[in-house]
């Protein structure tokens, strides 16, 4: 492998050295660079550079963000989701200004950092030739340097060191590459190891978490139902088999057969008039809360047809067969277990048996309301007294 | 003392040479840390677990962990967010505003203060986006189209505040990464390590220090220093709207924006400077942050502190002058009522603490500033505490009014707090040069041409 010069280069020990030196070789030769620790004041004029034109860049990218905020929440808010908020127009210019003003200076700085370092400096480079000489280590730390490269129309190797050593020079060195080098960027990759098992382990394990990562946070936090463990938490369904009780997976057993709930005893006379007159007594004790009860009840299921007071003169006379009133001189007559036995099971295919809607208790309460009602009409003459 | 006022004189002490200035930058990561710093570390990740803990309680069992119940729905979780957002705002001051006005004396300190800057707004952004209570859906706070169709209410401080806060912390570290890569550099070309330059290559893209390349590299420099001004001035500005947009008494208030970016760079300047007197003995730098320059901050400390005791004492006058009745209460009640006690805390810490900077022997007393920036910050908390609280306790309807009292969790988050951020200034002392070495280099005593020498 031949080793070809790139450049030959001076090393300076002051900031006055080097700008004298910068303003020498601008003289004679275009394609040079100095390399210094840090900005030197003046540095720009003696090299004959022009001021930078990173200026637009950051202006042109500062309205891009400012139109892309504007564009984006006036979209938003007039077209895509137009929602009033606080009575305030769709349009609210100056309630979008902090957004447009922080998106204006967050495009701006990206833009202007990225276009700096990949457009002005072609960055990354880590194959320059400079890189990795004494040179490079020097003018890193605390020498002031200066290079002319040898694809520059004057250059002279000779005569560039006799130039760098009149202005005073403290060292100066040639810079060489070689030809594969610059072609294949094959020296980075050989000095840092890149393809170093350890390092693509290490870069692929961070690939794998970051996306996964960002995958998870995509597709699943984002659609996760909030608090929704009263939905997923165990638990018995009475009509579904969702519970480990039993191998059925129901909850619960069915009752014994023949089993009556409380309250709920089939009724005995069910079609027989005569003998539930006969047989049935009234159980339930006249108080006024009783009245009260049966009041309530009559109200509710009795006076939509026999009306308030039992006359049979409802709203609903005329419109269905007139119901009889309760006063008649054969209902007077009627022992409490009759009237008991109509109630529970109906009668003349026209009046339903209410037993599903009056306990045992409320029908008798109801008996016993009626009672009052006739009385009311057809007192005796020990009530006058 | 005879002093020649006709020279500007040096920021750095002493006429190091170019060479010993990288040296001693870079010692700290050339080395192994020693057993201070081990035992510091393991407080601060101590700290962090705590906070670790409780969050992780926070996330199964909910936020009615928090003392937060109506009426006071913002508490710990707010305050803590106001303040870690306020300790940021110093770095960008020092790194952006002082560099536009030119003062030699922040090259010193800009790196480590920007560093702050990028560790309290991470440590402040934590705050919102756990105080939302399901935390796993804060995706939704960035406007992107979504099988809902939902868009977010751009006309809400709230949003304006997801916005200032991120583009803060992007220009922040942008603004910093900027500053660092020259700087990689140089460690690049001293190390002999093949790992760490392997990294620092990579990091400093392989910056040659090349003038053709420090020509943009400036305009740059003084670009984003344009933009992060008015950048810092917004985001504490958006972060006090978050109150003065409410119609709340006691927050519904003009004075609010300027008020809270003072408060802000007072506090942000009393952690720098609390931090810097332990870096600059810890290692050895204090010929590059010297006393001048702690003195020069406490000074930036008493104008903040006074323009805070100022905004103060206005708001008293106006909620009298207002004629107010609601304005009025709130205030007498601040002072006077339930939370009294957290007031004059406030009152003490910020308004009369930082008055003794007056006196040039305790502006210069390294101790002293250290126990006034200490009561600045506790101050600068509770002036959030008594803001968010005291207002919130007593709202319109007396019938709900409440006494707000903090929980453990509260206590552990905030905690945990100190220790995220504590954390990760520790790990960047051992990781980074914490003081820019270009641009210290820049400003020692013969480094820039003479006037003759330039010009033949």
């Amino acid at each position: 492998m031949s080793k070809n010069l790139f450049a030959v280069a001076g090393l300076f020990n002051t900031p006055d050295e080097i700008i004298k030196a910068s303003k020498a070789v601008n003289k004679q030769y275009k394609k040079f660079d100095v390399n210094t620790p840090y900005p030197v004041h003046g540095m720009d004029s003696a090299m004959g550079l022009k001021s930078s034109k990173l200026g637009y860049f950051a202006l042109a990218f500062g309205l891009t963000g400012m139109l892309i905020a504007l564009s984006l929440m006036t979209w938003v808010t007039t077209k895509e989701y137009p929602l009033v908020i606080g009575g305030k127009p769709f349009f609210s210019l100056p309630a979008f200004i902090p957004i447009t003003f922080e998106l204006t200076v967050l495009l701006a700085s990206i833009g202007t950092v990225l276009s700096m370092i990949f457009i002005f400096f072609k960055l990354p480079n880590n194959s320059h030739p400079i890189h990795d000489t004494n040179y490079m280590k020097s003018v890193s730390n605390d020498k002031y340097g200066i290079y002319v490269l040898a694809e520059d129309d004057n250059f002279d190797a000779e005569k560039v060191k006799a130039l760098f050593a009149s202005l005073g020079a403290a060292d100066i060195s040639e810079i060489l590459y070689n030809e594969d080098d610059l072609e294949e960027d094959v020296q980075v990759y050989q000095h840092f190891k890149i393809f170093d098992k350890k390092f693509v382990v290490g870069l692929l394990s961070i690939v794998v978490v970051v996306s996964g990562l960002a995958y998870y946070m995509l597709n699943k936090l984002f659609y996760m139902a909030p608090y929704n463990w009263m939905m997923t938490q165990s638990k018995v369904i009475p009509q579904a088999p969702v519970s480990d009780n039993f191998a059925d997976g129901f909850p619960m057993r069915n009752p014994v057969e023949g089993t009556v709930a409380k309250g709920f005893m089939p009724y005995e006379y069910k079609g027989k008039p005569e003998e539930a007159e006969k047989n049935l007594i009234n159980p339930s004790e006249v108080t006024p809360e009783n009245l009260a009860l049966g009041k309530i009840k009559f109200d509710i299921y009795c006076s939509p047809c026999h009306g308030y007071f039992g006359k049979g003169d409802s709203r609903l006379n005329g419109q269905f067969p007139n119901p009889p009133s309760l006063h008649s001189e054969k209902a007077r007559n009627f022992k409490d277990g009759r009237i008991f036995h109509i109630i529970t099971d109906g009668q003349n295919n026209v009046m339903p048996g209410y037993y599903k809607q009056l306990s045992r208790d409320d029908r008798w309460a109801v008996v016993n309301y009626v009672r009052v009602l006739q009385r009311s009409l057809n007192a005796k003459e020990e009530d006058l007294k | 003392m005879d002093k020649d006022y006709s020279k500007e004189l040096s920021v750095i002490e002493g006429k190091p040479s170019l060479a010993t200035i990288t040296h001693d930058i870079s010692v700290p990561m050339e080395t192994m840390p020693n057993k201070a710093f081990y035992i510091a570390l393991s407080v601060t990740l101590t700290f962090l677990g705590i906070g670790a803990f409780c969050l992780i309680l926070t996330f199964i069992y909910g936020i009615g962990l928090w003392g937060n119940n109506n009426p006071v729905g913002w508490a710990f979780d707010i305050v803590n967010f106001v303040f870690w957002i306020g300790i940021g705002h110093a770095g960008t001051l020092i790194s952006a505003i002082l560099f536009l006005f030119r003062q030699k004396w922040r090259t010193g300190i800009a790196r480590f203060a920007e560093a702050m800057t990028i560790f309290a707004v991470m440590t402040a952004g934590l705050f919102p986006l756990i105080h939302v209570g399901r935390p796993w859906l804060d995706g939704y706070l960035l406007p992107h189209p979504n099988q809902h169709g939902l868009w977010v209410n751009f006309t809400s401080p709230l949003l304006w505040d997801v916005f200032a806060v991120s583009t803060y912390a992007t220009v922040s570290l942008i603004f910093w990464y900027v500053g660092l890569i020259p700087d990689f550099a140089t460690l690049r070309d001293r190390t002999t390590n093949n790992i760490k330059k392997l990294i620092y290559s990579v990091l400093s893209f392989g910056w040659r220090h090349s003038n053709r390349h420090w020509q943009h590299y400036e305009m740059v420099y003084l670009i984003l220093a344009g933009f992060a001004t008015p950048l810092v001035l917004s985001v504490h500005t958006i972060v006090s709207f978050d109150f003065a947009v409410s119609i709340l008494p006691g927050w519904h208030t003009t004075i609010f924006p300027p008020y809270f970016v003072a408060g802000a760079v007072f506090s942000g300047f009393a952690m720098v400077q609390n931090a810097l007197i332990f870096i600059r003995k810890v290692f050895k730098l204090e010929y590059i942050i010297t006393l001048d320059t702690l003195e020069k901050m406490n000074k930036i400390m008493l104008l903040t502190g006074t323009i805070v005791g100022y905004a103060y004492g206005m708001e008293f006058f106006i909620a009298w002058y207002s004629g107010n009745p609601l304005e009025l209460f709130t205030f007498v009640n601040r002072a006077f009522g339930d939370y009294a006690w957290a007031y004059w805390i406030m009152m003490t810490c910020n308004v009369f603490s930082p008055q003794l900077f007056w006196f040039k022997k305790l502006r210069r007393s390294i101790p002293f500033m250290f126990v006034v920036a200490i009561f600045v910050n506790v101050g600068m908390w509770f002036e959030r505490f008594v803001i968010i609280v005291t207002s919130l306790s007593r709202d319109f309807l007396p019938s709900s009014w409440a006494y707000y009292k903090p929980t453990l969790i509260d206590g552990g988050i905030l905690l945990g707090s100190f220790g995220l951020f504590f954390t990760l200034v520790l790990l960047f002392t051992k990781a980074m040069p914490v003081i820019s070495i270009a641009e210290v280099k820049a400003v020692v005593d013969g480094s820039q041409p003479t006037h003759h020498g330039g010009h033949e």
